[in-house]
């Protein structure tokens, strides 16, 4: 409702062509890895961009992610952990081929190259894109999401054009329940998980019983997460919802509904905004003295949060999140990850950015171990369930719902004082298994679909 | 019903209403006098509000932000008005509305590449920070103060076109620009006057605004379309239609959200429907007026 009403059918960055990263020549030659997927084109029927996709010395994959509006930030690091993986699997980095064993350089020897468009966060603008670098690209892979909304569409175009979807940033428990597909993959948790792994930590350190408000936004990302909270902490903490505050995405001012939370009676504040309308929600949160009132919480923490909302207000704060970069002290391939991206882009990095370097990597094992870019053998080669290193330890991918298993990490706000650099902004208290933690693939009702 | 919050709503409608007015207001005398859609409005907010953020950097004073937003984007309009905006005043009203557009994608990529995405702050005055009790509801110190910059700015903006030889010119170019152009007043000249004023009602509200929310580049999107609801319920082209609706606007914003807070921004569109069908006009407008 808020979004210009131009917007819609004039997309603002059209173009944005072929990005594509320089590779080392010469190697594009070497090996039989060419030959052995023409013959292998030669099997299967052609199925989506297959095999027009993957025929030539290059294959090209479609990135849409919000470059303006609401999730703009953290579309643009997101965008850099996939510009980072296509330079690592490009030149055969060390990372990559610890994550996918079977890679050298390149995918069944191929380069990659890519495309960017401006999803603006919005699902018929992501797919107007996506579609372009289907037809016109021949993308062979499609991915890219700051909004689960973007997710659900994409996974839905995905299916019908059959062609591979790896959702970007997307928390919605319908990406991979109610709206999953057979040609979708996601790799950050399931909102239902963050609750499971943050609520115990939550009532541990709150206690039982306690008042709580809601600051939900008015999509699936925001229903599903908020729906997950307030399941578990009424019924496992005998907490009681006394006002849910539902906004829609890129509200301009949170007053109004900041004064019903003050009204509420609450103790607690469940902020389940994401991006820039998190950041401002908790400063204007601040301004109405609410923050000094209630405790603040966040079920799924945006990346960048800490360094926007500025002066300590996360401090103690406890939120869910898919990766924290001093997680480097436990993980090595996490600690090679974040000084390789530190080294090229000056920061470290988000959440975001690690989600969107592990799905191509994780994409890259898959491509490998089914030996062929044939859609349904890609697919089989991701439910085979092979374990994998990442920068969070081991995981897999579960074969019912195309959901990666992985930790559930818990971070914690720090004080200003006790922030060793000048991006130390959380402390990590646990790192929980996804094993055992996350649902069972059916509780969303997911039914994946046909393979062709 | 639970009245102490009924109350600290009305209330907190009537703030934002009273930016919503101002920022309207610029809007609706730019329409009324030029019968140009400014569709870069919004990103004159932006302008205004970043303009401020770099005083501030600067001088580390919230008076010079104030000052520096409002006489940038003061020039940003004459100079858009010269350049580009004057050829288009015989043109269809689609043109105007492209060449307005395309200046805001302009303006608010130029910014984004000059500061990038991540959201900037400008603190308020620092005896303006906190919280003040008005006895029913706790209420941030400088949004009060923001209630009482707009009512100023308003009553400036009133004072110029009621009582001044230059107000009154605008006044009938709003009614009849051929008629005023007839009777050898140069039309154009107080065009590029409107427009300048116009965008900088914009700009100061952008930068008034600054402390209270975090500058991003899309900071003017939500804006302009509020804007354009409150300019059609109040009756395009007049002043004070302006004020009654972004009060109006403010309030149905505040009062729905305590009723089913999914509802606030969506009800603003119902209401303008309303008054669309009832009063196409809008409530203080004339009817016929172009």
């Amino acid at each position: 409702m808020v979004h210009h009403p131009f917007r819609q059918r004039l997309s603002r960055r059209q173009l944005l062509g072929a990005a594509t990263l320089t590779a080392a020549g010469g190697w594009l030659c070497e090996g039989a890895h060419p030959l052995t997927s023409i013959a292998r084109a030669a099997d299967h029927p052609a199925l989506g961009t297959y095999p027009a996709g993957s025929t030539g010395s290059s294959v090209f994959i479609g990135i849409t992610v919000p470059r303006t509006g609401t999730y703009a930030v953290q579309g643009e690091d997101e965008l850099k952990g996939y510009q980072l993986a296509v330079e690592h699997i490009n030149t055969g980095h060390d990372l990559i081929k610890k994550i996918s064993p079977k890679t050298s350089k390149g995918i069944l020897g191929k380069e990659l190259k890519f495309g960017v468009a401006d999803s603006e966060a919005k699902p018929n603008t992501a797919v107007q894109e996506q579609s372009r670098f289907i037809s016109e690209n021949k993308a062979v892979l499609i991915t890219g999401s700051t909004s689960s909304a973007v997710a659900v569409a994409l996974n839905k175009l995905a299916q019908r054009e059959k062609v591979l979807y790896v959702a970007g940033i997307s928390g919605s428990n319908d990406t991979t329940g109610k709206d999953c597909v057979r040609y979708g993959f996601r790799q950050c948790f399931y909102g239902q998980t963050a609750a499971a792994a943050i609520g115990p930590v939550i009532v541990k350190s709150l206690g039982k019983n306690k008042k709580a408000a809601y600051l939900t936004p008015d999509y699936t990302y925001g229903h599903t997460v908020q729906h997950s909270m307030e399941d578990y902490l009424n019924k496992n903490a005998g907490w009681t919802t006394v006002t849910n505050q539902v906004a829609p995405l890129g509200a301009p001012d949170y007053s109004s509904y900041l004064l019903n939370v003050a009204n509420s009676g609450a103790e607690v504040l469940l902020n389940v905004n994401w991006g820039h309308d998190a950041v401002l929600s908790i400063q204007q949160a601040k301004q109405f003295g609410i923050l000094d009132k209630m405790q603040l919480v966040v079920p799924y923490q945006t990346p960048f949060l800490a360094r926007e909302v500025g002066s300590g207000l996360l401090a103690g704060v406890y939120a869910a999140t898919d990766f924290w970069w001093t997680l480097e002290d436990k993980y090595p391939l996490a600690k090679t990850f974040v000084e390789a991206f530190d080294k090229k882009y000056g920061y470290k990095p988000e959440w975001g950015a690690n989600n969107a370097y592990m799905e191509f990597a994780l994409w890259a094992d898959a491509v490998e171990n089914a030996g062929s870019f044939y859609p349904p053998d890609v697919i089989k080669s991701y439910e085979a369930g092979r374990k994998l290193q990442s920068t969070v330890g081991e995981v897999y991918f579960r074969p019912e719902d195309h959901q990666l298993v992985r930790p559930v990490i818990i971070v914690r706000g720090k004080k200003p004082g006790d922030m060793k650099n000048k991006e130390d902004f959380y402390d990590v208290v646990e790192i929980i298994p996804g094993e055992g933690l996350m649902q069972k693939p059916d509780a969303f009702g997911c039914s994946l679909g046909s393979y062709t | 019903m639970n009245w102490a919050n009924l109350l600290a709503q009305m209330f907190n409608g009537l703030v934002l209403g009273a930016l919503l007015a101002l920022i309207s207001a610029g809007l609706t005398i730019i329409y009324g006098t030029l019968g140009v859609l400014n569709l870069a409005h919004g990103a004159m907010f932006m302008l205004g509000g970043y303009a401020g953020y770099v005083a501030y950097a600067y001088t580390q004073s919230f008076l010079v932000a104030l000052i520096a937003g409002a006489v940038f984007v003061l020039l940003v309009g004459l100079a858009m008005e010269r350049s580009i905006i004057r050829f288009f005043y015989q043109r269809p009203a689609e043109d105007q509305i492209l060449v307005t557009f395309g200046l805001a994608i302009c303006f608010v990529e130029i910014v984004r590449y000059a500061f990038g995405s991540l959201s900037k702050t400008v603190p308020p005055p620092p005896w303006a920070m906190g919280i003040t009790s008005l006895g029913f509801l706790f209420y941030p110190t400088y949004r009060l103060l923001v209630v009482g910059i707009v009512i100023a700015a308003l009553l400036a903006l009133y004072l110029l076109l009621y009582r001044t030889r230059i107000g009154m010119i605008v006044r009938a170019g709003i009614e009849d620009s051929g008629m005023v152009d007839a009777l050898g007043i140069n039309v154009y000249r107080v065009f590029m006057l409107v427009f300048g004023i116009g965008a900088m009602a914009a700009g100061f509200a952008g930068i008034v605004n600054a402390p209270v929310v975090s500058l991003t580049p899309d900071v003017g999107e939500s804006i302009l379309v509020q804007s354009f609801v409150v300019v059609v319920i109040g009756g395009v082209g007049s002043f004070p239609g302006a004020v009654l609706g972004g009060l109006i606007a403010g309030e149905i914003i505040s009062i729905t959200s305590m009723l089913n807070p999914a509802y606030a921004y969506v009800m603003l569109f119902a209401v303008m429907t309303l008054v669309l069908v009832v009063r196409p006009q809008g409530l203080l407008g004339i009817q016929g007026r172009e």
